[in-house]
């Protein structure tokens, strides 16, 4: 084949491409259900193909379920937002209509496809997404259009410490949930009389790591407790053993861990097959990721502690959240957990705001938000109910921490909504 | 002294698993010059492989070997047939990008089929057993002693047996290995059989204290390189040098002076070694 002619091969090739990926956009996807009466758009921003498929699938059915719950009457979810009638009363019982769209897991995607919400499908909010990477571009966006975005489960604190105007996260932040891992070892320390002063930090290298790193350095300082190791490591590691080794050598009480769901599976093994581990290991993520953790590692993942911002066993304890979890799993088949219990929550929110605003213009919209008051008998998740600081984070989130027990993930803390007894120290491992 | 001497054990074990996996790698680029970027893909498949062995049929991933190996073999046969050979002697560029084509089929063939969780065997009778007076996973050891074998066995294949030595002379020249009547089609074909062959091995080896997701490979395909370069392009026992001294550094190094700075060591070593001695530890200069 000449030059020329392996050009003009290669250039139909391009733009049969070009045409496949860039029509592809607005076929199917703008397909929206016909609904009588009035609506209300809201543009959902998730992960719906790709390598996170799967949590974006979750978080489909979760803010699916919110839609209808404002849409329909659920007398028994009062005083859930909006859930006792039908539609959003301020607005002639307008309902709420979702328009998806795939963020593939990418950044770029993700603010193309937010600028495609915005422009053409004209939202008038946005909800999303996931990952904290992408609800950065995504805000990017709403920022340049003055659409209101609504970010219930990406958790880097840098997405409020921007001071966007038009951000407001409803669940906790990395450095919340670090400062919530300090306030449960403080209770730990005091109501077992266990000296636990001395804390060393494990973390994977990128954005999500360095920040805990940070935070956990600056709170130990705060708070009076003494960083005796900090390691990164790069993910996927090779071998954690060099790490390990060095932590050990520090004598921590309490090693404090941000990784990720394949590092987490080796710090378990390399623990085992040094035959150590300390009175506690708190992880951030990577250990709760169910249910691929414990199937990877069973037994040893035993006595690991993570922090939660949700946890199945919550719904025993609270009616609402119990009823909300019921309404789940009849549509999926299992239960809510800490993502989709966030995602419910979060257009809740942001439904309830429109609501208040009466009408569909983003400035009064975003004013709502900003004067959102909700107590924690109105939210499923363990809040004190919702306020927004200035930078539009909730001022008034929790958590709950939550140990393997004989494989299965139970709240510990905080203790008057704990389902199972704290047990710590760790046993060592010739003991279990 | 007692950490520096846990470090090294633990290192010299992690360096033999290094070894093994860089060992088909080596092989084929000393053979016919082609750089396998998928290689590491292979290591992927094969760990899946001998995880779904365990999970749905219950067979222990040692017992696995046998049955992972040969098929692996195969697989790199059929590879070198339906793609390899067409690239051989190919502009390098062009063999750069099929290799690198090869990985992501390979790597989004794995998401496609098994999606993107994580699997890992676990075992209640996993022990450690303590090696020069330092506590090691069974397993490791296991993995350690059958990379030692799988170097012995493939360099007594290559020095003692009459294909060993068509393969060789096939390495050192194509156009006189084919004047002597060396079939250097299938040597090459064999070089890929041996090589996937001996990376599934690896794969196999690691599933009892290692998870496998579809971009497992990243945690191994860079320090493959890195192994086969510091201990001689091309060279078999090269991997083996280079994969323990690999081990060794990042382990002491990481374990001494900091663990975050473990990769740097190991690219420095790298590039060190490509100023100064190009032709790496083992390799004879002007080659």
């Amino acid at each position: 084949m000449s030059a020329i002619r392996r050009g003009a091969v290669l250039g139909r090739v391009v733009l049969a491409l070009a045409f496949v990926f860039g029509t592809a956009h607005w076929l199917p996807s703008a397909a929206v259900l016909a609904q009588p009466g009035p609506t209300v758009r809201v543009g959902a921003l998730y992960p719906l193909t790709g390598a996170l498929a799967r949590i974006g699938a979750s978080a489909r059915h979760a803010v699916e379920l919110a839609a209808e719950i404002v849409n329909r009457e659920y007398r028994d979810l009062r005083p859930l937002p909006l859930a006792s009638e039908r539609g959003l009363p301020r607005l002639g019982g307008a309902r709420i209509e979702l328009v998806w769209a795939d963020t593939r897991g990418d950044p770029a995607t993700g603010r193309a496809e937010a600028e495609r919400l915005i422009e053409r499908e004209r939202v008038t909010a946005l909800v999303g997404s996931w990952q904290s990477a992408v609800t950065a571009t995504v805000a990017l966006a709403a920022e340049r259009h003055g659409v209101p975005l609504l970010v219930p489960e990406a958790s880097s604190p840098r997405l409020t410490e921007r001071g966007y105007r038009w951000l407001f996260r409803t669940g906790p932040h990395d450095g919340m949930f670090t400062e919530l891992i300090f306030s449960f070892m403080d209770e730990v320390g005091k109501l077992r009389r266990r000296e636990m002063r001395k804390v060393a930090v494990l973390a994977e290298d990128t954005e999500f790591g360095a920040t805990i790193a940070g935070w956990t350095m600056g709170i130990a300082q705060r708070r009076g407790y003494n960083v005796v190791a900090r390691e990164f490591y790069t993910s996927p590691p090779a071998s954690l053993t060099a790490e390990l080794l060095r932590i050990r050598a520090a004598g921590p009480d309490v090693v404090i861990g941000a990784n990720y769901l394949v590092d987490a599976i080796l710090i378990t093994r390399t623990l085992k097959e040094l035959r150590w581990f300390p009175d506690g290991f708190i992880g951030h993520v990577g250990f709760n990721n169910v249910p691929d953790y414990l199937s990877a590692v069973g037994r040893d993942g035993n006595y690991f502690v993570t922090r939660a911002a949700w946890a199945p066993g919550y719904a025993k304890r609270n009616r609402l959240a119990g009823a909300v979890n019921e309404l789940f799993r009849r549509r999926t088949g299992y239960d809510l957990d800490q993502d989709t219990a966030r995602e419910v929550m979060g257009l809740l929110i942001l439904a309830d705001a429109i609501n208040r605003a009466g009408r569909l213009d983003g400035e009064t919209i975003r004013r709502a938000l900003a004067e959102t008051r909700l107590s924690a008998d109105q939210v499923i998740l363990p809040w004190r109910g919702v306020e927004f600081d200035s930078k539009g984070q909730n001022r008034l989130v929790g958590g709950m921490m939550v140990q393997i027990l004989d494989g299965e993930y139970k709240v510990v803390w905080p203790f008057d909504v704990a389902e199972a007894e704290l047990v710590w120290p760790a046993p060592p491992w010739d003991r279990r | 002294m007692e950490l520096v001497w846990h470090a090294a054990v633990s290192g010299a074990v992690l360096g033999l698993v290094y070894a093994l996996v860089s060992l088909g790698l080596s092989l084929i680029w000393g053979v016919m010059d082609v750089v396998n970027l998928a290689h590491a893909e292979y290591l992927m498949l094969a760990m899946y492989a001998t995880y779904w062995l365990w999970a749905l049929a219950r067979v222990d991933p040692f017992a696995a070997v046998p049955v992972v190996v040969p098929l692996f073999f195969g697989f790199g046969w059929l590879t070198y047939q339906l793609l390899v050979r067409r690239i051989v002697r190919a502009p390098v560029a062009t063999q750069i990008f099929a290799t690198f084509g090869l990985l992501f089929v390979l790597r989004y063939t794995a998401f496609a089929a098994f999606g993107p969780n994580v699997y890992g065997v676990w075992r209640l009778g996993e022990g450690t057993v303590s090696l020069l007076g330092v506590p090691v996973a069974s397993s490791k050891i296991l993995a350690g002693a059958a990379s030692l074998g799988a170097f012995v066995g493939l360099a007594a294949f290559l020095r003692f047996t009459k294909t060993g030595k068509a393969l060789q002379a096939a390495a050192q020249n194509r156009e006189v290995a084919l004047s002597l009547g060396i079939p250097v089609d299938r040597m090459y074909a064999l070089s890929w059989g041996i090589g996937i062959g001996s990376v599934a091995l690896a794969g196999a080896l690691l599933i009892p204290f290692y998870q496998v997701s579809p971009t497992i490979g990243d945690a191994f395909l860079l320090v493959a390189f890195a192994s086969v370069v510091l201990g001689g392009f091309g060279r078999v026992d090269g991997a083996l040098v280079g994969g323990l001294c690999i081990g060794l550094l990042e382990n002491l190094l990481g374990t001494l002076l900091s663990p975050t700075l473990k990769l740097l060591f190991v690219f420095a070593a790298f590039v060190l070694m490509l100023l100064l001695r190009p032709q790496g530890l083992l390799g004879e200069p002007g080659r």
